[in-house]
């Protein structure tokens, strides 16, 4: 009797815990029903070809356009930035990292670069806006006020500790075997590094790439608040542009009653963004999945 | 001979840069901090901490927005952790390889990686709207705790897979079931790991702006949500989760974009209470992993 009422528990246990991981799928479910919802109702009234090929975007306007390239010129632009600034640094660091530094350096730095990944986006956006910006205009006399190249450094800078700890542990777990070969040819650290390490980490490190890059797409307070929230289709980094994420933010915060056009083109906007960052996190999986099958 | 020099020299070059990109970083944010404290020390104060925002820059302060965190926070916690944890031990002890497993692994694994503003639409749209609980602390805790969950889940699963599996055949060969082996062992070994992974996921949702504001958090808040003890039976009352609210990061966000110079002097302010908060939370989560890892050894 004690034995089955035992069963009973363990089976109600497990239950309610595959219910849990189960929730999971839930939310997912629950993102894509929301936005493809709104977004549904949106292109009742705007046409799908106008919103992808229109280069104006003025929904708060009296005359709308509603192409969303404008957006996204912005957020390819601070995304471009960014990655130009995290990639090389975050790199040239995981390398060090990995292949120089002594094991006391490495167990210093790496909590105080996560200290780095901690901090709020909302404080990064003031020290854009208020610290980077101005600094930058005694280079650049011709920067804006707001533009797309401070917050698009500083959103590098945020970025540097994903790809470098990530980086850096996948050369970490490259055997020490394929080092001390090439050592024993007489390669020095550099040569071992490039040659063996970073091609033998290659899509461990592509994974940390995209993440990175992921991440700078669907960055939202730094643009928001450094970058000006102007939509503009423009490659220039010195003038006022919105990404797709700060305008999202800036329907949010006026009162845009439920039901209006402007209110379902933040849902029409968010679900491109989210088909975006989707497809770069899932090939950032495949290639983690393909180096852990190499090396785990 | 002379490549080899050459070859030791670059070597050498290397190692300077890659010091020097390393300490990139970490000197972004030292100025950082030595910049927002130049700017905003002066506000700090009593006062500061005790009176509601203002129109006046000098009389505006962040009482609404730093109790609103603290019910943020709490609300979250209460609604993610058990949540998540559970879904980590069934992933990490019970599920079995199969396709179903599979689909949860990837799509947990993508959801840490969908951007915040998107829990923000997905939160207007199902708390705020159809479920209509308004621009409440109750709507603004379920979606941070969907945007902390695969934090959670993530976190707790790598302290369940540092349980070496000797324990839990010591604990089988003893008679025990697959829950009590895991209710009475595995968790209790993993507990400094899971709560390192709690108190991150914590102070994550505790910076985060974006979201809220999608929710309709306010940013002029001039009173506070009812208080969660009452004076009449039964001296518990959820009134305040429905109440409207604000948080510092959105306070600080607030500041930032009006134009007048004085209220940056505020937002540096609120921003040094806000780093002191999640530099606090992140230091006990790491002085926890280092303790716990130099203490037991299986």
């Amino acid at each position: 009797m004690y034995k089955r009422v035992q069963r009973y528990k363990e089976r109600l246990i497990e239950g309610a815990l595959f219910l849990s991981a189960l929730f999971s799928i839930f939310i997912t479910g629950g993102i894509i029903a929301v936005l493809f919802f709104e977004t549904f109702e949106f292109f009742k009234e705007v046409s799908i070809i106008a919103f992808l090929t229109d280069t104006q975007w003025t929904p708060l306007f009296a005359e709308k356009h509603f192409g969303i390239l404008p957006l996204f010129a912005g957020t390819f632009l601070t995304t471009v930035i960014a990655i130009t600034v995290a990639l090389p640094i975050g790199l040239i660091s995981a390398i060090y990292l990995s292949e120089y530094a002594t094991d006391r350096v490495r167990t210093m730095v790496k909590p105080a670069l996560e200290v780095l990944a901690a901090v709020p986006t909302v404080v990064y956006g003031y020290f854009a806006l208020l610290f980077v910006t101005p600094l930058l205009q005694k280079i650049i006399p011709d920067l804006s006020g707001f533009n797309a190249l401070s917050p698009g450094i500083v959103m590098g800078i945020m970025i540097i500790p994903i790809i470098s700890s990530l980086s850096e542990d996948a050369m970490h777990a490259v055997p020490m075997g394929l080092r001390e070969g090439a050592y024993a040819l007489g390669s020095t650290r550099l040569q071992v590094a490039t040659r063996v390490v970073v091609p033998a980490a290659f899509s461990g490190i592509a994974a940390s790439f995209m993440l990175g890059i992921s991440r700078a797409v669907g960055e939202t307070m730094i643009v928001a608040i450094a970058a000006g929230q102007q939509p503009r289709l423009t490659l220039n980094p010195l003038v006022p542009i919105a990404t797709v994420t700060a305008y999202i933010v800036q329907v949010s915060l006026g009162d845009t009653p439920t039901g209006t056009i402007e209110y379902k083109t933040i849902f029409a906007v968010g679900i491109s963004l989210f088909v975006v960052t989707f497809g770069l996190n899932m090939v950032s999986y495949w290639f983690k999945k393909k180096f852990m099958e190499v090396y785990e | 001979m002379n490549r080899n020099i050459l070859s030791k020299w670059f070597d050498n070059i290397f190692w300077v840069l890659g010091f020097i990109a390393t300490l990139i970083g970490l000197a972004t944010l030292i100025v950082l901090i030595l910049d927002v404290l130049a700017d905003g020390v002066g506000r700090l104060g009593w006062q500061f901490l005790t009176s509601y925002p203002s129109r006046r820059p000098e009389s505006a302060g962040i009482l609404s927005a730093w109790i609103g965190t603290i019910w943020i926070m709490a609300l979250t916690t209460l609604l993610s952790i058990p949540l998540g944890i559970m879904a980590a031990v069934y992933l990490e002890e019970y599920s079995r390889k199969n396709w179903l497993t599979n689909l949860i692994e990837i799509n947990i694994a993508n959801l840490a990686g969908v951007p915040s503003i998107i829990y923000g639409l997905l939160g207007l749209g199902l708390f705020v709207r159809a479920m209509s609980l308004e621009r409440s602390l109750i709507s603004g805790a379920a979606t941070l705790a969907i945007l902390v969950l695969p934090i959670v889940i993530l976190s707790t699963r790598e302290a369940l897979r540092a349980i070496p599996f000797s324990i839990r055949e010591a604990s089988y060969a003893l008679g025990a079931t697959k829950w009590q082996t895991i209710r009475h062992q595995v968790l209790p070994a993993a507990l400094p790991g899971i709560m390192t992974g709690v108190i991150l996921s914590m102070s994550r949702a505790v910076g985060e702006t974006a979201p809220l504001i999608m929710i309709g958090a306010l940013t002029y808040v001039a009173f506070l949500p009812a208080s969660p003890i009452s004076s009449e039976f039964p001296f518990i009352s959820i009134q305040g989760l429905f109440d409207p609210f604000t948080v510092l990061p959105i306070q600080i966000f607030n500041w930032v974009s009006r134009p007048q110079k004085g209220f940056f002097a505020d937002a540096a302010a609120g921003i040094i209470v806000l780093l002191i908060i999640t530099f606090m939370m992140n230091a006990i989560a790491v002085w926890m992993r280092h303790k716990y890892q130099k203490k037991i050894r299986w």
